[in-house]
């Protein structure tokens, strides 16, 4: 939609007068106005370029009916439309009729057949006969344009969609079309893939059938699919998805355009991983350690686990249990733990983070904003991870305001990301400097500065490199409330649902509806039988306690803290320092091979519930397919863990914890279930209430840089080896392996050949990579992926330090 | 993914410069590769994708849309027979015929000598003087079966100078001196009108 004024103008379409934002296009006119006006080229979220003609329609402007593409043309004052005037209906026939001269009309064969804009519209608006014998246009088909999409260019009507995403939206333009005249098809450069991590959307919004995903290619028929409106739970942007399935399995996921969040885009990750929701790894029954073995987890019953479980915290000492994770549940499931922890358990040891995120005192704390307020906002700074990487459409909507001149993005980072492209200013700071850098930036008498100062600010923070630990972040967070009072904050938190956990109190200090737990409310103090009084450690405090032997049972709840902790030592230390290990979760992953029993758990969309974006928004989560297994919804064995520990969650349905926690938890309160349901809370219901009053201590501390270091930065890829992508087929094969990026002048100062296998040494291990040299890492750093097959870079973290530095050597 | 000669190069960056988005001088810069290896290859398109700021897929969109931008190797003249209406009319099928009997090769091929690619073209703007073809986009008018041999027996001797080879544009280059160059100023950061304006308004005044 073109930039609308106030002012209305008044439109007659199909004889019903009609008020119209002046600007607004006549189809997008008649859409809010229930007139269907056929068409294929034309998106309400993209440029219109009137390439099909399919929505010519007669307007009169004065002079007389003629017919006139809707999506090119704007409404004005006394315009009068007819959509189904007989010129109309021949301009309809005659598109269609040409459309269909070379489309292969191979419906039988075709994914799309069954909600195939060109057949539908056929039916609807065609000729119902041709006039051309003639031989059709013939190519190859379907050529693969990356390892997802595949393309049939006999069926492509060239209607600009994909090509015009892949640019104006994505920013990867590559896909164009090519050649011309009859011979025009879309195609990429040879040996270039269409390798956008947005690619998917094409697949999506083509019109006919010329674009498929390989992951959904003969799986299943439209009208075999049965379907549910959900949540995507990939990253915690919180995208609206529709799930569907067939025969009782995920087959495909298709993004839902809500307004305040995903504008109906999905990235690749959020879009094909449920493939490792079928995979054949997933846990299916408990396990325990096989007392004959002790190297060995063999199959047990529920009932066994859960008494060996209950047994051993037990038998701990009193405070000496911790449980890790959670943003891999639903609202109700974080919820139910974190009653369990503190009402039955009696601990206040809850982090829903991995030590790779900030405070939860910290996000509750700051003046939150909303994505939409970002992509208004007058300066959005983004000091933290690569958005492409890790809120992949976050970056999307924040690059469609910067390239709409919405809003201007200023990045401080220490290495060029997926932001830099669109920002306004890309500073470079060294890694873990990003205060000082912000802070002399602000009181310099650089242009911009005043331009900041003087505009409204909307802050996205987050961990810039997991080398990093959260001081460096915080600091930002103190610069900017001291310098920029009015600036409000968008915490780029990356896991899907860590927002709720921490909501919901599973972050030390915490109590459910971001209530702090020095002063509990009075509806928690009723309903729970006891609540922590002291403040609880931290995941990085339960690993370092449990590694001194001074915590006996450490619970892992949906946590693989040896991959995703950025410190492996550490957390292997604390794995093996506690006594016993409970590991709920859907995959065999590392640290569930450590564990002592593993409970399975059931995964995303086999269970409903709530989840909670990064912007505080609370969406629906529906269920749509049955557990393959055993497993059971991580509430569940919450409250069983509760029944067996001699206490009660005194809930027995996702609904149930729903209705208490809308009791017990102050930002909750009023939204009841009926509000959950409702229909117009697609869009999610964003609360921004807390109890948390931010108090923060800058430290002063600038990290010391050893001279002869390269400093570590790493951040997550968005195909690594994670435990979600390498479990899904499609995907795993995306993740590039771990390479030392180094800058081209530090490697012909150490002698090291580009390509050439080094030594890593940090003063936690040393280890093996190869080191490319590349031109855009700054000097005197060194980039290595957080989690990519080869080489984890928590091996070498020092998460007690600030920043860590490391040598690299030739072998 | 080094492509242009340094001296190209170094002409590319001048191309350019004359632009106020880098993205303007695509079709330059293909003429450039064309003129540097007498088609455009798939190494030059990745390399002006970089020059331009574009990806090689717009390059190669571009690149593609233009007849005139050969993307397999031809010979070293190019001999387009015009094949429409007037022409037709006065021969051009027969012309074409012997030109593929002369040269042993069908129309959209290459000699094996490397020498000539013939290609049956459309209308060349010169009905008046018809048929006609072009070599290298260099017009000859009235072609008769003897004219066109004797035509290929001028090109195919080594001494001849007159055609340059296929590709290029010109044999006297011309340069933008700084000063009468627009500069590469984007258009967003224009906020003031160009200079030629005041001066045209100084003269007239």
């Amino acid at each position: 939609m073109p930039d609308s004024q106030p002012n209305a103008v008044s439109v007659t379409i199909n004889g019903t007068q009609i008020e119209a934002e002046a600007g607004e296009l006549v189809i997008a006119a008649a859409d809010r106005n229930g007139v269907h006006i056929p068409r294929f080229c034309y998106h309400e979220r993209m440029s219109s370029v009137g390439m099909c003609r399919m929505c010519l329609v007669e307007v009169d402007t004065g002079r007389g009916p003629m017919l006139q593409p809707s999506c090119m043309i704007s409404v004005t004052d006394g315009m009068i439309v007819d959509t189904e005037s007989d010129q109309t209906k021949r301009a309809q026939e005659g598109i269609l009729e040409f459309l269909l001269i070379n489309h292969p009309l191979d419906c039988p064969v075709c994914d799309k057949g069954g909600e195939c804009p060109l057949q539908d519209q056929t039916v609807a608006y065609g000729p119902g006969e041709s006039r051309f014998i003639e031989e059709k246009r013939h190519y190859e088909k379907p050529i693969p344009i990356s390892d997802l999409v595949h393309l049939d260019r006999e069926r492509c009507i060239l209607c600009d969609r994909c090509t015009r995403f892949a640019d104006e939206v994505a920013g990867d333009p590559l896909i164009q079309f090519t050649e011309r005249g009859n011979e025009t098809q879309v195609l990429t450069f040879p040996n270039e893939p269409f390798s956008s991590y947005f690619s998917g959307n094409t697949v999506q919004i083509c019109p006919v059938g010329a674009l498929t995903a390989a992951p959904y290619r003969f799986k299943a028929r439209p009208w075999d699919l049965e379907q549910v409106e959900s949540t995507c739970t990939t990253c915690s942007v919180g995208c609206r998805v529709a799930v569907q399935s067939s025969r009782n399995e995920l087959v495909r996921y298709l993004g839902v355009d809500i307004d305040p969040v995903n504008h109906g885009w999905l990235c690749d990750k959020g879009r094909f991983d449920f493939e490792a929701i079928k995979s054949p790894n997933r846990l299916e029954t408990p396990l325990i350690r096989d007392p004959n073995d002790k190297d060995q987890l063999i199959e047990t019953t529920w009932g066994a686990a859960l008494a060996a479980s209950a047994d051993a915290i037990k038998e701990a000492r009193s405070g000496k249990i911790g449980v890790i994770g959670g943003s891999r549940l639903t609202n109700e499931d974080a919820y139910a733990w974190a009653k369990l922890a503190g009402s039955v358990i009696g601990t206040n040891n809850v982090d829903a983070q991995l030590g790779d995120g900030l405070p939860g005192k910290v996000v509750l704390g700051l003046p939150g904003a909303t994505i939409d307020e970002a992509c208004s906002a007058d300066t959005v700074l983004v000091i933290g991870p690569d958005l492409k990487e890790e809120l992949p459409i976050l970056h999307l909507r924040l690059r469609g305001a910067a390239k709409k001149k919405k809003v201007k993005v200023v990045e401080i980072t220490p290495l060029q990301t997926g932001v830099s492209s669109y920002a306004h200013r890309s500073i470079v700071c060294r890694s873990g400097e990003a205060a000082k850098t912000l802070k002399s930036l602000l009181t310099s008498d650089d242009e911009l500065s005043q331009e900041i100062r003087s505009g409204s600010v909307v802050v996205i923070l987050g961990r810039s490199s997991l080398a990093e630990s959260a001081l460096p972040a915080i600091e930002v967070a103190s610069v900017i409330t001291e310098e920029l009072p009015k600036a409000k904050f968008l915490v780029a938190l990356r896991r899907g649902n860590v927002r709720g956990a921490i909501d919901m109190g599973l972050s030390p200090g915490l109590l459910p509806g971001r209530v702090p737990l020095e002063n509990p409310n009075d509806e928690i103090k009723k309903i729970w039988a006891k609540v922590p009084t002291v403040e609880g450690l931290d995941t990085a405090g339960m690993l370092r306690a449990a590694a001194d032997g001074q915590l006996d049972v450490l619970i892992l709840v949906g946590a693989d803290p040896l991959v995703d902790f950025p410190d492996q030592d550490l957390a292997n230390r604390g794995l093996r320092g506690a006594k016993f290990v409970v590991a709920i979760d859907n995959f065999p992953t590392l640290s569930v091979a450590n564990a002592d029993v593993v409970l399975p758990a059931t995964a995303y969309g086999e269970k409903g519930g709530t989840t909670t974006n990064i912007e505080g928004r609370v969406s629906r989560l529906a269920q749509l397919v049955t557990s393959p297994s055993a497993a059971r919804d991580d509430w569940m064995i919450a409250s069983e863990l509760a029944w067996r520990l001699g206490g009660d969650l005194k809930f027995s349905s996702m609904e149930e914890i729903w209705s208490e926690i809308e009791q017990v938890a102050p930002s909750h309160n009023g939204i009841t279930l009926e509000k959950i349901w409702a229909d117009e809370t697609r869009d999610g219901i964003l609360i921004t209430e807390t109890s948390i009053q931010l108090a923060i201590e800058p430290s002063g501390e600038t990290p010391v840089v050893d001279g002869y270091g390269l400093r570590l930065i790493s951040g997550r890829k968005l195909y690594d080896a994670g435990t979600q992508t390498s479990n899904c087929a499609s995907l795993s094969a995306l993740a590039q392996d771990a390479e030392l990026r180094v800058n081209p002048t530090e490697l012909e100062r150490l002698g090291i050949q580009d390509g050439s296998e080094v030594t890593i040494i940090s003063t936690k291990a040393t280890g093996v990579a190869i080191a490319i040299a590349d031109e855009s890492i700054p000097r005197g750093t060194a980039v290595l992926p957080f989690n990519n097959p080869g080489i984890r870079a928590n091996l070498f973290i020092n998460s007690e330090l600030p920043v860590t530095d490391i040598r690299i050597e030739t072998r | 993914m080094t492509f242009f000669t340094e001296e190209n190069l170094e002409l590319a960056h001048e191309i350019i410069g004359r632009y106020p988005k880098q993205r303007s001088a695509m079709i330059p810069l293909l003429h450039l590769a064309q003129e540097q290896s007498g088609w455009v290859t798939e190494e030059a398109m990745k390399q002006i994708g970089v020059l331009v700021g574009t990806s090689s897929a717009e390059v190669l969109g571009t690149c593609s849309f233009y007849e005139m931008f050969k993307r397999h190797e031809v010979g070293k003249y190019v001999v387009n027979i015009c094949t429409t209406m007037s022409c037709a009319l006065l021969g051009a099928e027969e012309l074409l015929e012997h030109a593929e009997t002369r040269l042993g090769i069908k129309a959209g091929s290459t000699t094996s000598d490397g020498l000539f690619t013939l290609e049956g073209a459309e209308c060349q703007a010169a009905c008046t003087e018809a048929p006609c073809l072009q070599v290298n986009y260099r017009h000859q008018y009235r072609v008769t079966p003897s004219d066109f041999d004797q035509l290929i027996d001028e090109l195919a001797d080594p001494n001849n100078e007159e055609t340059p080879r296929h590709g290029v544009l010109a044999q006297i280059r011309q340069h933008i001196p700084v000063e009468r160059s627009v500069g590469a100023v984007h258009p967003d950061l224009v906020n003031v009108p160009p200079v030629w304006i005041e001066e045209k308004k100084e003269a007239n005044s």
